[in-house]
C-alpha cells in the first residue's frame, strides 16, 4: 500500500546522494517537491533528467543540492539559458554526464526489463560517446559481418536505475495508483528506479484501475513509494491538459537568477506554494 | 500586407525543405522552424504530421518521450531541425561546449537528440539564424553529432542543408562540404563569405533565396502565429504581437 504523507515528508525521503530521475519540464514536473528537497537542504543528489530540464535542475544546481547530472539538455527554452547550470558547468562545479534523448531513455528501458544493458543507433563518431568510457561499441552479432553490411558497430548503453524518480501528476487515488495520461516516459521513469515519490494535483475519488479509459493512462501503486498532495505542485511549470506555465514567473527566475546573489533572494523569496 | 520579415523568409525557406513528406518532428528551443513545419503542413492540405516538442496541440504521440526516436529508428521520421552552439564545413554540430571540458569557455544546454536524430532522420536541416564566425567555425570544439560517418557504420540520415539568416546552403554528403545555393534579399556573397568560418562551394546559378507567395505569407500570419504561440509565447508576441 503507497503512502500519502505531506510534501516534507516526502522530501525526506530522498536521501542526500540519491540517483534522482525527474523529467523534462513539459512533463510534469514536481516543483512544490524541489521547494521542499531545498528547504531541508539536500546534498549530493545526482540527477538523470528525463531526458532533459529546466527550472528545477536550475534550482537544485543553485541550491548546492546536487553533486551530478546525467542529462541530454538543460535549459529555460524561451527565456534562455539555465542560469546556475551554465555557471556551475563553467566553474567546474558540477559533474556533467552529457548524453542524448533516447540514450537516456534506452537505459532506462534496459533497467524496466532488468537486463544490463541496451544497444542504441548513432553515437558513433560524437564526442558524446569519447566523454563516456561506460558506452561500449561491439559488432552487431546479428549482421553476419558481410563485405556489404561491414561488422555493423553498434553502441550499447548501460542500465539506467535511479534509487527514485519524482514526478508530478494530475490524480493518485486512495490506493497509490498515479494517473500520467500519455506521459508514458513517467511510467518508465517509475519502472526503472527502485521506487518513485510522487506529488498530486488532487486525489482521485475512486480506482483508477478500475475502469480502462483511467486504467490505459495508470502507473499501478506498484511503483509508488509515497504520494503527496500539491495543488499547483508543478508551478511555475506547467501541466499538460490542466494548466500552463506561468510565463511571467519564469522570466522573473531567468532574470533573478543570472546571479548568485540574485539567486538567493529568489530563493529566499519564494513562496512554499503557488500563488 | 506589409512586407516579409527576414523570420519569414526563413520559416518560408525552412518549410520548402520538408514539402510534400510525411511526418516532420521539430525539437527543442526551435520556433521558426515548428512556424515553417506547420506551413508545410498546411501546404500539404494536413497531409503531413507535424510533432512540436512542448505543445500539447502538435503532439501525436501516445508512448513517451521514446516514440519520436523509436520512430526514427525505423525510418517513420522523414525530417527535423537541428540548431548548433557550432557548426563546422562538415556539418558538425556542437551543443555542449567550447573551450576546456572541466571548465569551458561557453556551456550551452546539451545535446538533446541530435547525436541519434542526425544519423537515423533522412532529411535533417540545419537552421541558425545568427550567420557569423562564432557559430560557424572552422571545426566544432565538441562534436555532439557529426556531420559525416565512415562506410560501414549504420547511417540512413543526415544533414541535407543549413538556413541562416543570410543564405541557404545545401550539404554534399560524398563530400562532406557544404555548398551555397541562395542567397537571402540583401546579402551578398562578399558578406557570407566574411562571416563563415570555413571553406564553402558556390553553386554555379546561385540565386536569391525565394521570398514567400502573398498567400503564404497570409497563412503564417493568420494561423501560424496563433499556432506557435500555444508552445512559444514570447515569440509569437515578438514577431507577430500574438498570443496563444
Amino acid at each position: 500500500m503507497t503512502d500519502w504523507i505531506d510534501i516534507d515528508a516526502l522530501a525526506t525521503r530522498i536521501p542526500d546522494g540519491a540517483r534522482l530521475a525527474i523529467p523534462a519540464d513539459y512533463g510534469g514536473v514536481a516543483m512544490a517537491a524541489t521547494r521542499a528537497l531545498i528547504r531541508r537542504h539536500a546534498s549530493g543528489l545526482r540527477l538523470v533528467t528525463v531526458p532533459t530540464s529546466g527550472l528545477q535542475a536550475d534550482l537544485l544546481i543553485g541550491a548546492g543540492a546536487a553533486a551530478e547530472i546525467e542529462t541530454a539538455g538543460v535549459t529555460l527554452g524561451e527565456h534562455g539559458l539555465a542560469p546556475r547550470f551554465t555557471a556551475a558547468a563553467k566553474a567546474g562545479k558540477i559533474a556533467i554526464r552529457d548524453a542524448t534523448c533516447p540514450a537516456i531513455h534506452a537505459g532506462l528501458q534496459a533497467a524496466e526489463k532488468g537486463i544490463p544493458f541496451m544497444p542504441l543507433r548513432g553515437l558513433i563518431g560524437s564526442d558524446l560517446l569519447a566523454a563516456r568510457p561506460e558506452w561500449h561499441i561491439i559488432d552487431n552479432p546479428f549482421a553476419g559481418g558481410s563485405l556489404e553490411t561491414g561488422d555493423d558497430p553498434i553502441v550499447l548503453l548501460p542500465a539506467i536505475r535511479p534509487d527514485l524518480a519524482l514526478f508530478h501528476a494530475r490524480w493518485a487515488d486512495r490506493a497509490g495508483n498515479v494517473w500520467i495520461g500519455r506521459r508514458r516516459e513517467l511510467a518508465t521513469m517509475a519502472h526503472a528506479a527502485v521506487t518513485s515519490l510522487v506529488t498530486v494535483e488532487a486525489r482521485f475519488d475512486g480506482d483508477l484501475l478500475a475502469d480502462e479509459a483511467t486504467a490505459a493512462g495508470t502507473l499501478p501503486a506498484l511503483y509508488v513509494g509515497a504520494v503527496a498532495l500539491a495543488e499547483r505542485g508543478a508551478w511555475p511549470l506547467g501541466l499538460p491538459g490542466v494548466y500552463p506555465a506561468d510565463d511571467d514567473e519564469l522570466a522573473r527566475y531567468a532574470a533573478t537568477a543570472r546571479t548568485e546573489a540574485g539567486f538567493a533572494d529568489y530563493i529566499a523569496g519564494t513562496p512554499r506554494r503557488a500563488a | 500586407m506589409s512586407p516579409c520579415t527576414p523570420t519569414e523568409l526563413s520559416i518560408a525557406a525552412l518549410a520548402r525543405h520538408v514539402r510534400g513528406l510525411r511526418h516532420v518532428a521539430v525539437g527543442n528551443a526551435s520556433p521558426i522552424p515548428a512556424a515553417a513545419a506547420l506551413l508545410a503542413r498546411e501546404l500539404s492540405g494536413g497531409a503531413m504530421t507535424v510533432a512540436i516538442l512542448g505543445s500539447q496541440r502538435h503532439n501525436p504521440y501516445t508512448d513517451g518521450g521514446r516514440e519520436l526516436f523509436d520512430c526514427a529508428g525505423q525510418g517513420r521520421l522523414d525530417a527535423f531541425f537541428l540548431g548548433g552552439g557550432e557548426i563546422d564545413g562538415q556539418a558538425n554540430v556542437n551543443l555542449v561546449a567550447v573551450g576546456d571540458r572541466q571548465a569551458p569557455q561557453a556551456r550551452f544546454p546539451g545535446s538533446f537528440g541530435s547525436a541519434y536524430l542526425y544519423f537515423v532522420v533522412p532529411k535533417v536541416i540545419l537552421f541558425r539564424e545568427e550567420h557569423s564566425r562564432r557559430v560557424l567555425v572552422p571545426r566544432v570544439s565538441f562534436i555532439s553529432a557529426p556531420g559525416t560517418s565512415d562506410q560501414g557504420i549504420h547511417r540512413t540520415g543526415g544533414p541535407v542543408a543549413l538556413v541562416t539568416g543570410r543564405c541557404v546552403f545545401a550539404f554534399d554528403r560524398a563530400r562532406a562540404r557544404f555548398r551555397l545555393d541562395s542567397i537571402h534579399p540583401g546579402r551578398d556573397l562578399a558578406e557570407i563569405r566574411a562571416e563563415t568560418g570555413f571553406e564553402f562551394d558556390v553553386a554555379d546559378d546561385v540565386a536569391t533565396t525565394e521570398l514567400p507567395a502573398q498567400a503564404e505569407l497570409a497563412l503564417i500570419r493568420d494561423r501560424i502565429a496563433g499556432e506557435i504561440a500555444e508552445t512559444y509565447p514570447r515569440f509569437a508576441a515578438r514577431t507577430w504581437q500574438c498570443a496563444a
